[in-house]
């Protein structure tokens, strides 16, 4: 299935960033009209995601960090969140809940929040080459039509 | 982001105002901590009433301050948790834990 409308922005893996993330994801998600509390979850997805690249992917330094928003015609929004950082040596250990490497008091939660929040997270990495965080999430019909 | 911090007998009211994310919590950590040793609080609440988003970063936060709280032989409340909150702090497991203000009516407030 093709997007109906698609976005692409780059950014330095700074933390100020992760703010503006989740106000980029959110602006363009509103063409699907989503529901206050659906567009809440994806926020709080995102900002896991890019905290992510930011905190882990690039440990002592800036890097790019790549975030693609795809909308469907079906009410699907993906959303990818790409890095090229150090990339993770085992995902599905990374993914547990309360597994963190580590650092400023992280709680070891973000993958399950992804999970959580959201319809589908897919993790694809290679140490030394980086991360690709792709999550999909359903915005329900609303009475009035979409678009 | 905003903190307000009021002290009121033995306890020590941090409200969190804005939106609680990584960026915001190592400032935010610091401003409480200071906080707490200055003041040596019996119990430290968070409240969360006023955020307007959190992500897993403000759970990294309250434990953070659970354990230095629990280090001083004091205890955590956290209060105004919205449903999506409280979802991040099941997930933790933190519900296990003896912090969590029972949630109020929406007419009550917090204090
Ligand atoms: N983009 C990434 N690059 C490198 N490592 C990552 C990345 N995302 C996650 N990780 C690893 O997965 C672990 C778990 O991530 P997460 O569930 O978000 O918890 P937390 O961020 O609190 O550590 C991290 O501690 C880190 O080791
Ligand atoms: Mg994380």
């Amino acid at each position: 299935m093709k997007p109906i409308n698609e976005m692409k922005v780059t950014f330095l893996s700074r933390s100020a960033n992760e703010g503006f993330a989740r106000a980029a994801v959110a602006a363009f998600a509103a063409q699907l009209d989503p529901a206050v509390d659906e567009l809440a979850d994806l926020r709080t997805a995102v900002s896991e995601a890019v905290t992510n690249a930011i905190v882990h992917a690039y440990p002592d330094q800036l890097g790019t960090v790549v975030l693609t928003v795809k909308l469907f015609e079906n009410g699907k929004i993906q959303v990818q969140v790409k890095d090229k950082g150090r990339g993770i040596p085992d995902v599905k250990k990374a993914m547990e809940p309360l597994y963190t490497t580590g650092g400023e008091e992280r709680s070891g939660l973000g993958f399950s929040v992804m999970e959580s929040f959201t319809d589908r997270v897919r993790v694809r990495s290679t140490v030394g080459k980086g991360t690709t965080v792709t999550m999909e999430k359903y915005i329900a019909p609303r009475v009035k039509g979409r678009i | 982001m905003q903190l307000e911090v009021t002290r009121e007998s033995g306890d020590l009211t941090a409200a969190l105002i804005g939106e609680l994310d990584h960026h915001a919590a190592a400032d935010l950590r610091q401003r409480i901590d200071t906080a707490v040793l200055s003041c040596r609080p019996r119990r430290l609440i968070m409240n969360l009433e006023r955020l307007t988003f959190m992500d897993s970063s403000g759970i990294g936060l309250i434990m953070g301050r659970y354990r230095l709280m629990v280090s001083l032989g004091g205890e955590v409340r956290v209060a105004g948790a919205t449903p999506r909150m409280e979802r991040m702090i099941r997930l933790a497991g933190l519900d296990k834990l003896p912090i969590w203000e029972e949630r109020k009516s929406e007419h009550e407030t917090h204090q």
